[in-house]
């Protein structure tokens, strides 16, 4: 173990805020583009469902999708 | 053909911020290309005169002198080096014999008054005591060399 | 749903419809790889790496940064094979493999940025300079953001597949200038700690955390990708008689 305590790890040296929030913001950054991702294809899934089951896929314009 | 009016207006206006965003980092590029000059191109006479620019090299080792708020020391190249004043707070990695960048202006008894300094860092990472090994060894080489 | 396994063909998973089973199957394994590599390389950055001796422990941030930042510009040169590929073969696929990347390239981009940020402050005494290394990056994440805005401005699939395509290859230039710009011009930022020319000038500890994230990035990248693709394709494939069946199971799944 490098660390002497735990408050030495938290502390990183006196940098802690600096490799805190990069590694925070990230892991709040892959967290959200999993959310966004599950949350699009649930809604994504939903709305072709709706499509197909009026019979009206074939006439309806262009979903929107990126 | 509302919806297709507002799209549109989207789409343009997108476009509209992206080329500003683009020309705007292509005229920071073309302008910082030369992100800083080395002493001896500021000796030649090449850097600009009478704009800020920086001039980027190792501070000297022994020439760190503060006097008051001021801060004295030159940064050179090892063929040439610039006397530099500056006040204000100094990054953790600013040390003698190490990389440095200061921004200022070239006074006219060629003193480089610095409004910012920043230090230059290599790409070397190594625990302490692998620095410390290296340090010894290059001591060694230069007592064996005189 | 019988595809022919018994002999590898590669103009057969190149069809939305062979390869959405696919990417199903091969996306949680990836996950499961991310996952476990993440917490080692992590366990190795912060445990097992010793402490810089110019920079102190501010240099953690390395195990994401150089990562991240080498994830974003292969992205892009991912993207811009698929926009090849899409464009002289005409394989409807490509362009979707490329729309799936570009959202998970975009955030190491940003993360490159965002980290790149906060290193800088404490070792060279600025969030932010205008010097080529840290100017080309950011012209990357505007890439990025103008591809997928154009993505999802255009209506019509061909045009949207098209235009994509040739943003992402006329982009890539962009990629080689952010590699080399620590060489070409006088940069603050550092040269590279590890390139294809010369031994890495890191400890050896330091370097396979690095690596270890690295290959973290490439898993998690590989499993975003293959799960927006998915999505991609039923989207695209909607009025295919097989699609049809999948929503049907997908909507009693719901």
């Amino acid at each position: 173990m490098i660390w002497e305590s735990w408050s030495a790890f938290w502390e990183m040296g006196g940098s802690g805020p600096f490799v805190w929030a990069s590694y925070g913001v990230t892991a709040i950054l892959i967290i959200a583009e999993l959310l966004l991702l599950r949350s699009r294809r649930v809604s994504s899934t939903r709305k072709l469902n709706r499509l197909m089951r009026a019979g009206q896929a074939r006439k309806m314009p262009e979903v929107q999708g990126s | 053909m509302k919806a297709r009016h507002k799209r549109l207006t989207l789409i343009l206006g997108g476009l509209l911020l992206l080329i500003g965003a683009t020309a705007l980092v292509l005229s920071a590029f073309r302008e910082n290309l030369v992100f800083f000059h080395t002493p001896t191109e500021v000796a030649e006479g090449k850097a600009p005169t009478g704009r800020t620019f920086r001039i980027g090299g190792m501070v000297e080792t022994g020439s760190i002198r503060r006097e008051g708020v001021e801060v004295h020391f030159a940064v050179t190249d090892t063929a040439r080096s610039i006397p530099v004043v500056y006040s204000g707070p100094l990054p953790d990695l600013f040390k003698e014999g190490k990389g440095a960048v200061v921004q200022g202006k070239l006074g006219t008894d060629g003193v480089f008054a610095a409004s910012e300094v920043l230090a230059k860092h290599d790409e070397n990472y190594m625990p302490p005591e692998a620095q410390h090994a290296i340090d010894q060894a290059q001591q060694a080489a230069k007592t064996v060399q005189q | 749903m019988s595809t022919s396994e018994s002999r590898f063909n590669l103009y057969h998973y190149a069809a939305p419809q062979a390869f959405y089973p696919v990417a199903g199957k091969l996306a949680p394994i990836f996950a499961v790889i991310a996952a476990a590599l993440t917490l080692a390389g992590l366990w190795i950055g912060f445990f097992k790496a010793p402490t810089d001796a110019v920079q102190g422990e501010v240099y953690r941030i390395i195990f994401i940064h150089v990562p991240a930042a080498w994830m974003s510009m292969f992205v892009f040169l991912v993207m811009a094979f698929w926009s090849a590929v899409g464009l002289a073969m005409n394989t409807r696929l490509s362009a979707l493999m490329a729309q799936a990347l570009a959202p998970t390239g975009a955030m190491f981009c940003f993360v490159a940025l965002w980290t790149g940020a906060l290193w800088g402050r404490p070792t060279w005494g600025a969030y932010w300079v205008w010097d080529a290394r840290l100017t080309s990056q950011l012209l990357l994440l505007f890439l990025y953001l103008g591809y997928m805005a154009l993505v999802a401005a255009v209506d019509d699939p061909r045009r949207r597949d098209k235009a994509g395509a040739i943003l992402c290859l006329v982009g890539a230039v962009n990629v080689p200038i952010i590699y080399f710009s620590v060489k070409w011009w006088n940069t603050l930022h550092q040269g590279a700690s590890v390139s294809l020319t010369k031994a890495p000038s890191m400890a050896s500890i330091m370097l396979s955390g690095m690596l270890v994230m690295a290959l973290a990035a490439w898993a998690y990248t590989i499993a975003v990708a293959l799960y927006r693709v998915r999505v991609l394709i039923l989207e695209r494939e909607r009025h295919a008689d097989w699609v049809r069946g999948e929503l049907t199971r997908l909507g009693e799944a719901n």
